[in-house]
């Protein structure tokens, strides 16, 4: 693969690169993550303010491709602009695209091999000590730890981040990505994209995510199992509003459809002589998972907004894991391939509606 | 005398195939559980999952979804998009251990009367075996 080489940090030589793009008028503005008091995402117009740019820093304020899809969802932009985003959240906003929440017209993807983010509980204080010495494994969320999706797949540039001090190689993907640096960068190098370093991260990913989901055992939970999980969820629905797959402005679990009426509660007292308040939690969970597991991307963003601690994001990549496996779907793999309930195979699943 | 454990049923029915088979099985005589609380559908593409899962943590002991066979959707592919809405729902169920067993995917055209009566005393005979969904009578549940 053809790779530029900047002698520098990542954040740096990302930011040297969209200045001298931005320069020669290949770009109008960058979409990335920044810092001023705080980190959040922005978009940017002025080059003034990229020197406010980090776009690697292992924070996920929002999931990026959710916040993008806002900006694009009615129209796309009309001038190129570039856009740095985490692996996950690149195929969260394929996703959207998908699901006709956003437009990839004009969008030039960065992304980069993502050592996982902190969890937003870890960064409340003290912010940029943490962030600065975030290591490998220390207040990770847990959803980073078990990803194996790590590597970015649908970028126009891509950065391994693996190779240590203020030395940066920025691979080129696509014939777009090529286009983009014709006439700006000559030095260009071919390298391997593949290294030892990469699958050995991989691997260590996916010995964590086995002891997980031994730890877990879905298989034995059951309603009681759920109850132990879901027990405390105060029905806050921030889960939802953080996914960047829960798209829809007004929620089925939110809506007057699903609000309990006397009529209801009088059936549950006679029914179970009881009723727990507040009512719907398993529901609104397990309903979550039919609607969103297949396009889960498991970014995380769920566990870390939830008040009371519910693992929603490990439990939610776990059950994504096995119907995605169902339909042989990976979530923003390729905009080719429709997510599975929007289409089917004549032949398939022929044991079903036969008994 | 042993009180016998008779299952609520729910069968969601396509209106073009499977209701006019229960019809049919009516018109002549043949049995069909008496429990079976049956709901008419536009087409069996039209029940959401979430119907389901809603009917289970409120005790449910038994849910039939009958629609028209592959190939004979009244809309053309609707029932092929209600099977895969139902191999996700049954996959979701068996990750948790929610007892799979109890929902039913069946393709019963307007003239199967008979395969009606069949498979919907059929379903009934196996949820009896398998007894009453344990969450009807548990309180605090959801």
């Amino acid at each position: 693969m053809k790779a530029l080489k900047i002698a520098k940090s990542p954040d740096d030589a990302i930011k040297e690169l969209l200045s001298s793009l931005f320069e020669n008028q290949k770009i109008k503005g960058v979409f990335s993550l920044f810092y001023d008091q705080d980190y959040f995402y922005g978009l940017v117009t002025d080059k003034e303010l990229f020197n406010k740019l980090t776009p690697t820093a292992p924070v996920m304020p929002a999931n990026g491709g959710k916040m993008l899809s806002r900006l694009t969802m009615i129209e796309p932009p009309a001038v190129p602009i570039a856009v740095v985003l985490k692996p996950c959240e690149l195929r969260a906003f394929y996703e959207l695209s998908k699901l006709e929440q956003a437009n990839l017209e004009n969008l030039i993807f960065i992304s980069f091999v993502c050592a996982g983010v902190l969890s937003l509980k870890e960064i409340k204080n003290n912010i940029e000590e943490k962030v600065a010495n975030a290591n490998q494994k220390q207040g990770l969320r847990e959803c980073c730890q078990l990803c194996e999706n790590f590597v970015p797949e649908n970028a126009d540039l891509i950065l391994p981040l693996i190779d240590g001090d203020n030395k940066t190689t920025i691979f080129i993907k696509t014939e777009r990505g090529e286009e983009l640096l014709q006439g700006i960068e000559n030095n260009l190098v071919e390298e391997d994209f593949d290294s030892a370093k990469l699958s050995s991260i991989k691997e260590e990913r996916s010995r964590y995510r086995e002891k997980t989901w031994q730890n877990l055992k879905t298989e034995n939970l059951g309603i009681p199992g759920l109850i132990d999980i879901f027990g405390r969820c105060i029905n806050c629905h921030a889960c939802g509003r953080a996914c960047p797959i829960c798209y829809c402005n007004l929620c089925y679990f939110d809506s007057a459809d699903n609000d309990s009426g006397p009529r209801v509660y009088e059936a549950e007292l006679e029914r179970r002589g009881a009723l727990r308040a507040p009512s719907g939690t398993i529901f609104y969970h397990i309903g979550r998972m039919i609607h969103v597991s297949l396009s889960c991307v498991g970014c995380g963003m769920c566990s870390d907004v939830c008040p009371v601690s519910i693992p929603v994001g490990t439990i939610f990549t776990r059950v994504a894991e096995e119907t995605q496996r169902l339909f042989n779907y990976v979530p923003g793999r390729n905009l080719e391939e429709k997510i599975p309930i929007s289409t089917f195979e004549i032949k398939e699943f022929e044991e079903l509606g036969e008994a | 005398m042993a009180q016998t454990f008779e299952p609520n049923l729910i069968g969601f029915l396509c209106n073009w195939c499977s209701y006019a088979a229960a019809d049919l099985a009516g018109s002549n005589k043949l049995e069909v559980p008496a429990n079976l609380a049956t709901i008419r559908v536009m087409c069996s593409s039209r029940v959401d999952p979430i119907f389901i899962l809603n009917a289970y943590l409120r005790g449910i002991d038994g849910v039939i979804i009958a629609g028209c066979h592959p190939g004979d959707c009244h809309y053309q592919t609707g029932n092929y998009y209600a099977r895969r809405r139902f191999a996700l729902l049954s996959k979701i169920l068996k990750t948790f251990n929610l007892d799979p067993h109890r929902f039913r995917l069946s393709w019963i055209s307007a003239s199967e009367g008979q395969r009606f009566s069949q498979v919907t005393k059929e379903f009934a005979e196996s949820i009896q075996k398998a007894g009453p969904n344990p969450l009807r009578k548990k309180p605090f549940i959801d």
